[in-house]
């Protein structure tokens, strides 16, 4: 076997677009369950809805790669509203069924061949970042940077920075969120919502603004994700929503770390499993052919996904005393 | 099991790309790999399948012309094609009817057609086959005959959705992990039917047996174990999820990410009146749910277990303080409920035609509209819900394009709980 390239493979999983871009979602579920107990189960709708606005807006519109970015940030707050209106003031679990619902409304309706013209249906859309000129904002000369496994063209360079920066504003805004008088509101509303109610808050207006600022987030994922890859509608799907959901988890629900560290946990696990499994299927060590050691690998997120909710549902980072989904 | 065997590396490799491209990329479009394909020297194509109720079609003769620019094809062995043009134009593409197998026409619109290449620079033009003459049938006779359609599949939603609402009204867990147990079902019919050559009247119940074992297995091995470690709902919930996403994966390292079929899914298609027209399949299907649900209802109003399981849903507490032994009556439910998902997965298996490991999935969804609409925890209400979505959903194809069939049922979903989040038959005390 050849573990260098396994070794190699594996750290590169530490530092990409899509890491970062799983991070930018996983802060998102963090704001919406983890401080504001809101189930959403359709982070990957957001995340749909933040990729295609920018794509479509420079793509179909003509417009520059930052306004259509903006563009993409506001269809995902104009999303939650839309979510929050309805369900926000019904239990939880309802919440949790009205969002899937919605993310796969939105994917569908991006499925489609009725808008293909806009949205290229199941081809999705491609091309948008040298037509908005975001190619071209590169500031970093072409040639290649970085050591070992960590090495990048100046294109993924530049996604890499991009996308650290708005990650970093993220955790930024999200930790000064917390530790102020309404993120403290917000957290009252999670253990206690009558209880804040009595106080005289309005508790709908808000986990409304929890819901936008969760799915900001959601939405800056998935435009990072756009500036990597094709907008595709295949990857919108509700298992990325749940691959999510297992890196927050992972990390810690209500922490502000947990959820990057968490996606970094994921994504490394990922690139390892899907570089040995295979391997050791080639090798005869593991009796399955290699269609089935690349499968072996989304059994284990799932199995994980139980053994961490049942066993663990702070996370590694997390504080039990904040699990107030845990009885 | 093991279907998919690797020859040598490079097939492998293929093989991988294959699978890699389906888990990322989805629902994405692959590129026919064999495709009898002309004018690859262009940029844009014109692509499809031509395929019989799932039965690939080779040697059918294909034109595309326009744009001053004129092409034909013969389809390949796996029924696909494609043809490269030029310029980004309208182009139309013909069907030649006189290369179809005797007695198949193009029955849905004219043998030719107009296509408009998109952004992609390729589209794909399918063409509606089969035996029979051209469907040019009035407005109310597709109507009724998708309205038929509509009842037959939203029967068989209801026999899963039902159990989705008895083990929420019993345990008060939103269980995701109810579509792999409709795909489970059908695998299992896939299994005793077509891997073990057991006649299909014997795998149909062999099969809904095994659904039973699995809803008992879980209830033992995992639900009641974490009831009994005091489990909150959403955590049962996010486990519920883990246990989809392990289903699921598993049942594609087992059986692969194509389509299989059961023995005797293209069943002839028997007029009944009009333009309508069922197959013997549909009605053996409706006939089963029908008598089914029927059982299912006595066994739940009549039965001293049904009488308790209302008694659960109700008021577990009191349930309990009036002697009635929860545990063994959640453990009934799951049985229960696996058993009727089960089936459904094998009645949505002929109905689809096809056995996908992500089919569950697909109507998971649908299930969840079908006992929301209905009121949640109410069985009844579960299956009137299902009932209006199985409809809803094959009658809208009518108006909105089909592949957004779906949307509409969700759109519904949410207006519900917009206007009444109790549902039609639910109280109101339950939405908290």
């Amino acid at each position: 076997m050849d573990w260098g390239t396994i070794i190699n493979n594996t750290l590169a999983g530490l530092l990409t677009p899509t890491t970062i871009a799983f991070a930018l979602a996983a802060l998102g579920l963090a704001m919406h369950f983890g401080f504001a107990g809101l189930l959403n189960f359709g982070i990957a709708g957001f995340m749909a809805i933040g990729a295609y606005g920018y794509a479509i807006s420079v793509l179909t519109f003509g417009l520059p790669w930052w306004l259509g970015m903006i563009i993409g940030v506001l269809g995902s707050i104009a999303f939650a509203i839309l979510l929050g209106v309805p369900t926000l003031r019904l239990r939880g679990d309802y919440l949790a069924i009205v969002t899937i619902a919605a993310a796969e409304i939105a994917r569908l309706l991006f499925l489609t061949t009725a808008f293909t013209d806009v949205t290229g249906s199941a081809d999705g859309l491609f091309g948008y970042n040298s037509a908005g000129g975001f190619t071209s904002a590169n500031p970093f000369p072409p040639g290649s940077y970085g050591f070992g496994p960590w090495t990048y063209n100046s294109e993924t360079l530049w996604v890499l920075t991009f996308g650290l920066g708005v990650l970093a504003l993220c955790i930024w805004f999200l930790w000064a969120l917390m530790r102020s008088p309404w993120g403290r509101v917000i957290k009252g509303i999670r253990e206690d919502e009558d209880a804040v109610r009595a106080l005289g808050k309005n508790v709908f207006a808000y986990k409304m603004q929890a819901l936008i600022i969760g799915g900001v987030f959601g939405g800056l994922g998935g435009i990072v994700y756009a500036a990597f890859a094709n907008v595709s509608p295949g990857v919108y799907v509700t298992s990325i929503t749940f691959f999510i959901w297992t890196a927050l988890l992972l990390g810690g629900a209500a922490t502000i770390f947990g959820p990057v560290i968490g996606s970094v946990i994921f994504w490394v696990l990922q690139a390892f499993l899907s570089n040995i499994l295979p391997e050791l299927a080639i090798n005869g060590i593991l009796p399955v052919d290699g269609t089935q050691a690349a499968t072996l690998r989304f059994v284990l997120v799932g199995i994980g996904l139980m053994l961490l909710v049942i066993y663990r549902p702070q996370g590694i980072f997390g504080d039990k005393r904040e699990m107030t989904f845990v009885k | 099991m093991n279907f998919l065997s690797v020859g040598n590396p490079r097939r492998l490799l293929k093989l991988l790309i294959v699978v890699f491209t389906s888990l990322i990329i989805g629902l994405g479009l692959l590129t026919p790999a064999n495709a009898d394909t002309v004018g690859e020297e262009y940029d844009y194509a014109v692509l499809g399948n031509v395929k019989i109720e799932g039965v690939a079609v080779g040697g059918v003769r294909m034109v595309v012309e326009g744009a001053g620019y004129s092409a034909e094809t013969l389809t390949s062995d796996d029924g696909s094609w494609l043809i490269g043009v030029p310029t980004k134009d309208v182009y139309s593409v013909t069907l030649d009817e006189s290369t179809l197998p005797a007695g198949v026409v193009v029955l849905e619109g004219e043998p030719t057609q107009e296509v408009e290449l998109g952004l992609s620079g390729r589209v794909v033009m399918n063409f509606f086959i089969g035996e029979g003459e051209r469907n040019e049938v009035s407005f109310v006779d597709q109507f009724i005959s998708r309205f038929i359609y509509g009842i037959n599949f939203g029967l068989m939603l209801g026999l899963a959705s039902v159990g989705l609402s008895l083990v929420f009204g019993t345990t008060g867990l939103s269980n995701f992990a109810h579509g792999e147990m409709v795909t489970f079902g059908a695998v299992a019919a896939l299994v005793f039917g077509v891997f073990m050559q057991l006649p299909i009247w014997v795998a149909i119940p062999l099969a809904v047996i095994a659904s039973a074992g699995m809803g008992w297995s879980l209830d033992a091995g995992l639900w009641k174990p974490l009831r009994k470690k005091g489990l909150g709902i959403v955590q049962l919930m996010i486990v519920s999820i883990g246990l989809s996403l392990t289903m699921r994966y598993i049942i594609q390292f087992f059986i692969g990410g194509g389509t299989e079929q059961l023995p005797g899914f293209d069943s002839p298609k028997i007029s009944l009146f009009g333009a309508v027209a069922l197959s013997s399949n549909d009605l053996y299907s409706m006939g089963i749910s029908i008598a089914v649900i029927i059982g299912f209802a006595v066994w739940l109003i009549k039965t001293k277990t049904g009488k308790a399981t209302r008694a659960i849903s109700d008021n577990p507490d009191l349930a309990a303080a009036s002697g009635i032994d929860v545990d063994k009556v959640i453990r009934i439910v799951w049985i229960v409920a696996a058993s009727l998902a089960g089936l459904s997965g094998v009645l949505w298996a002929y109905f689809r035609p096809g056995i996908k490991w992500d089919m569950g999935t697909q109507i998971l969804l649908l299930i969840f509209a079908a006992v929301t609409l209905g009121g949640l925890g109410t069985a009844f209400g579960a299956l009137i819900g299902a009932l209006i979505v199985g409809i809803l959903v094959e009658t809208s194809g009518m108006f909105i394009p089909s592949d957004l069939k779906y949307v509409g049922a969700l759109v519904v979903l949410i207006g519900v709980l917009m206007f009444r989040p109790q549902g039609i038959m639910g109280r109101k005390q339950r939405i908290g």
